[in-house]
């Protein structure tokens, strides 16, 4: 019978994730690997192993293969953690695997981005089980109802590799990914100081999370996880703030996807403003710390 | 030690790409192709740990038609010892990329499979992780830095929220990632010295049938230009009126 299993690397993972599984329109099972989630999601059951973080991939795959028998579908929230872990899952499940899916036609049809989001592919599943990543963006808000049972289980992470050592973000900014704003800048931002004060200032005041040109990640003035395009961060935020960015094809593919796009740029011929719902032809150095005193 | 560098054809990655009117597939009348980015990243890594440690043997291996030779070829250019070229004509999805792999791998024992994390042109990101797990070998993928000491690879590997130093012992799977390096330049005359190096051309040795199927490929729909605003003020108030501030 189909069975969706979601699992959730982190609690926020599950509401994103809760949405999906509505649309796919399957049963499911929540498995919390790391906190624990919401209840009223609509899962038959969660599932949760209250690991301390999640364990290198070959460990944390092995350990989902005993979890994962029995569903026809197995799916996670995009991100760079699940399509390490999960595309090694499908590999020991010997499992079809759809990457990125944007929208579903069927339980076994998805549409997902090729060639850095200039493609959309219809992509057919012809074998299960079947193992998803998708962009929650596409997929509706769960409903909230109920509460679902609770079961304890163990997982043995147990991993062939040893982690040294980990760097995360600092301060209590969001989750780029996950974000409902972004605010990014670009390489006209001159060092990182001035970034963090004029973007980060902006990001703050609207309670959003900080992006990044390759340009601008490139030159030093923003740190690698910021970058937000094509080789970086797909973001959906409801309002994304372009300031400074000139709005190349590969940046262009990663916040196409948010609802209402500002472009503020001194250059009114970027190509930034072909997109942008509101242009703002102006030097950022004004405008932007006259809107973050204005918000 | 023995690094296998698997190399994928793709369209050229800065071409203006659109599908063919019927979405059978990817119209690709008058553009190049190249090697795969981010395994051309992965090529130069390879390289790179050969200059420093002379003994390592670096194979190259492509799967696809005859034409995957130019790519095999700048492969030797750049520094390979020897290329495999696994001849099919069916458009392998990622799981039967991984099988023809492990197939190799099995036979040729390498210490480390070095490749790039994704693909341009399906964006799969998937058959390095799916390979790590058919072998039950150690990954890293996603990897900005890579350096290696008997028989371990510390890697640090770019996640959602900052970097991670993973310490793996070989046999490893590693995908390169953007920051890794920047592969050199290849003049012509390598190009045609790198003719005289070994490429071995044999059947795929799985021919797995397909997990998955595309069924059409259409352009996403496109975001048009909105409205210019005069000020801040007027900025402000027309968020306000669509209701994100």
């Amino acid at each position: 019978m189909a069975r969706l299993l979601l699992i959730a690397f982190e609690p926020s993972d599950a509401v994103m994730g809760a949405g999906f599984a509505k649309d796919l329109g399957l049963p499911f099972d929540l498995l919390a690997i790391t906190g624990s989630v919401d209840s009223d999601l609509g899962a038959e059951k969660i599932l949760s192993a209250g690991l301390p973080e999640v364990p290198p991939a070959d460990g944390i795959a092995m350990a989902l293969v005993g979890v994962a028998s029995g569903f026809s579908h197995i799916a996670a929230v995009a991100s760079m953690r699940s399509k390490d872990v999960l595309a090694r899952l499908a590999g020991l499940l010997d499992a079809a695997m759809v990457t990125d899916a944007i929208a579903l036609e069927s339980p076994t049809v998805f549409k997902r981005p090729m060639v850095a989001g200039s493609i959309v592919a219809t992509v057919e599943v012809l074998a299960e089980p079947v193992v998803i990543t998708f962009r929650p963006a596409g997929f509706s808000k769960p409903e909230r109802s109920g509460s679902s049972a609770v079961e304890t289980i163990a997982l043995d992470g147990t991993s062939k590799a040893r982690r040294v050592s980990v760097t995360g973000r600092g301060g209590s900014r969001p989750d780029l990914s996950q974000a409902k704003v972004v605010v990014s800048g670009g390489r006209p931002l001159k060092d990182a100081e001035t970034f963090e004060r004029i973007i980060g200032g902006l990001a703050d005041k609207l309670g959003g999370a900080v992006g990044a040109t390759r340009a601008a990640v490139d030159s030093g003035i923003a740190a690698n996880e910021l970058q937000v395009g094509q080789t970086g961060k797909i973001v959906a935020p409801d309002l994304y703030i372009a300031a400074g960015i000139s709005g190349s094809t590969q940046h262009m593919a990663g916040i196409k996807d948010s609802k209402v796009i500002v472009a503020i740029n001194k250059d009114g011929d970027a190509p930034i403003f072909e997109v942008a719902d509101y242009g703002l032809v102006a030097d950022l150095y004004d405008a932007v710390p006259e809107l973050t005193s204005k918000v | 030690m023995r690094i296998l560098v698997p190399i994928k054809r793709v369209i050229d990655p800065y071409a203006k790409v659109r599908p063919l009117p019927d979405g059978s597939g990817i119209d690709t009348s008058g553009v190049k192709f190249e090697i795969n980015p981010f395994d051309e990243i992965a090529m130069e890594e390879a390289v790179r740990l050969k200059e420093k440690d002379g003994s390592i043997e670096i194979v190259s291996v492509s799967i696809g038609g005859g034409e995957c030779e130019e790519q095999l070829r700048k492969s030797l250019a750049m520094g390979a010892d020897k290329a495999v070229l696994i001849e099919t004509e069916q458009s392998l999805d990622s799981p039967g990329v991984a099988k023809e792999l492990e197939a190799l791998v099995r036979e040729l024992q390498p210490d480390l499979v070095l490749m790039g994390k994704q693909a341009t042109d399906d964006d799969n990101n998937q058959a390095a992780q799916m390979l790590a797990a058919r072998l039950g070998w150690p990954q890293a993928t996603f990897a900005s830095k890579v350096e290696i000491s008997g028989t371990t690879a510390t890697v640090v590997r770019e996640t959602d929220t900052g970097e991670e130093t993973l310490e793996l012992s070989l046999p490893a799977v590693v995908t390169a990632d953007l920051r890794l390096n920047e592969p050199r330049y290849i003049a012509l005359p390598g190009i045609i010295k790198a003719r005289s190096k070994p490429l071995e051309r044999r059947p795929a040795a799985v021919n797995a049938t397909p997990k998955t199927r595309i069924v059409k490929l259409e352009q996403p729909p496109r975001r048009s230009a909105g409205k210019r605003v005069g000020s801040v003020d007027e900025l402000v108030a027309a968020l306000k009126d669509r209701g994100v501030l």
